[in-house]
């Protein structure tokens, strides 16, 4: 009976506040009662909005800053077979902030799908989805100058350990060098270049790139280890493939995710990047035992990415896109923003408030935002 | 890019909802907020969300995230050519 009561309040209120009072509001409540209590409720929420004209970015600032000063800058190892680190603290915060395409350290959470989420194969799984180059099996490249080959020493107990045989490296091998005869010997695979001459000078950087060849695994994971998680087995990875990964066929695509944030934007578009940013720095505060409202890391989230792409707080990143030339030459590298200004011959409204600080004016913040207009009567 | 996702990404836990909105939803949104279409945030036209909608720039897109303080967001972007 109350329903359409609260079906009232939808739009006054946000759907989480609405639901905790749904849960306790006792249903036997009187209607009139209820209704003091969402008015008092709607009261309260416009009370804790920030009002028109506060400056919430300066607020964020402070409240991410503060915190700032007491995280640590070093990088968390990982304990473990496999030795894997992490950037965390204050380097991770400065490397999201900053909206870096190369980060420190990137790293994947892979889900599974049942039942390896369970544990099945999944030290095996685990080693599949490791990149295997040429170079990690082989013992050792010679170079035969005299017959212009090339002789690839391979490690017998690396291969079965991860499964290959010399036909699958064979197989693999083939297809990037067109130009050799590749066979098989026992341990060793003999390349013989086909044509004379050219051959010599492009022996070594052969050689060179064909410890890179690719075999088996996602390009780009580095080291894999198994960790469990709750009551699921998870896959931490050192280096990031997201759209390969997504990919495959254990994996659980709907979970599975990337530090890099840049990947993200460009595999699942720039909302998940945006929620990605959050999630991000708010785990790194957390991680540190800091205190930061959620709402501050949201609002400079929102901020990196209003121009469709991933920005950073830097001068090549949000502070390029203020129209203010005093604003942007403020922040660094003042005498660049204000040469090219002059030459294009730029205008400066003076509609911000860092302009306005500058020459000395009230800045449209808080009680300056607002202008008076009054009816001027005619004589 | 090359290669493709050869799942739905709207699946995916950092994925919200987007959806275009109508003629008259963008005149109402407009109107709310007291702006022009290039003063929302931007999405561009080849982000990964959009594959499977038909926009074209000058479009709204709306988007319901979930939102840890509120429990459902509405957020508004506008296409943009790139």
């Amino acid at each position: 009976m109350t329903d359409e009561l609260f079906a009232e309040y939808e739009d006054k209120l946000p759907k989480k506040v609405l639901g905790e009072l749904k849960e306790n509001i006792p249903a036997k409540t009187a209607k009139g009662k209820v209704r003091e209590i969402m008015d008092t409720a709607v009261k309260e929420y416009k009370e804790s909005m920030a009002d028109p004209g506060e400056c919430i970015g300066n607020v964020s600032a402070e409240s991410i800053g503060e915190p700032g000063t007491q995280m640590t800058l070093n990088t968390f190892h990982f304990a473990g077979v496999a030795e894997m680190n992490v950037t965390v603290g204050l380097p991770r915060i400065i490397e999201i902030l900053d909206g870096r395409k190369d980060i420190k350290t990137p790293s994947m959470e892979i889900y599974l799908k049942k039942p390896y989420s369970q544990g099945k194969d999944i030290k095996e799984l685990a080693y599949s989805i490791k990149e295997t180059l040429l170079n990690d099996i082989a013992l050792e490249f010679q170079i035969n100058i005299v017959d212009l080959s090339i002789t690839i020493k391979l490690d017998r107990e690396l291969m079965r350990r991860s499964g290959f045989t010399s036909a699958t490296i064979l197989n693999g091998l083939k297809r990037h060098t067109k130009s050799y005869n590749v066979k098989a010997e026992g341990d060793e695979i003999i390349l013989k270049s086909r044509s004379k001459e050219a051959a010599l000078n492009s022996l070594y950087k052969d050689k060179e790139k064909m410890k890179e060849v690719h075999l088996k695994g996602v390009k780009g994971v580095k080291q894999v280890l198994p960790v469990k998680r709750g009551d699921e087995y998870i896959i931490v990875t050192a280096g990031s493939n997201l759209l390969d990964t997504l990919n495959l066929e254990e994996v659980d695509p709907t979970k599975t995710t990337t530090n890099n944030i840049h990947e993200i934007a460009d595999v699942l578009g720039i909302e998940a990047a945006r929620q990605a940013i959050i999630n991000e720095v708010f785990g790194v505060i957390e991680n540190q035992g800091l205190n930061v409202d959620i709402r501050h890391i949201m609002l400079v989230s929102d901020t990196m990415c209003t121009t469709g792409g991933v920005k950073g707080i830097t001068r090549y990143g949000v502070v390029s896109e203020k129209s203010s030339v005093l604003a942007r030459a403020s922040f660094e590298t003042p005498i660049k923003h204000v040469i090219s200004a002059a030459l294009v011959g730029e205008v400066d409204y003076l509609t911000s408030v860092v302009e306005n600080v500058m020459i000395n004016q009230p800045v449209p913040v808080g009680t300056g935002l607002p202008g008076l207009v009054t009816k001027v009567k005619v004589k | 890019m090359a290669k493709k996702l050869n799942f739905d990404l709207h699946k995916h836990a950092l994925v919200p909802k987007h959806a275009k909105c109508s003629d008259a939803e963008k005149k109402k949104i407009l109107k709310h907020y007291q702006i022009s279409v290039y003063d929302l945030p931007y999405i561009r036209k080849s982000d990964a969300a959009l594959a499977e909608i038909d926009v074209k720039a000058g479009d709204v897109i709306k988007i319901s995230r979930t939102s840890p303080t509120a429990g459902e967001a509405v957020y508004y972007r506008c296409v943009i050519n790139e």
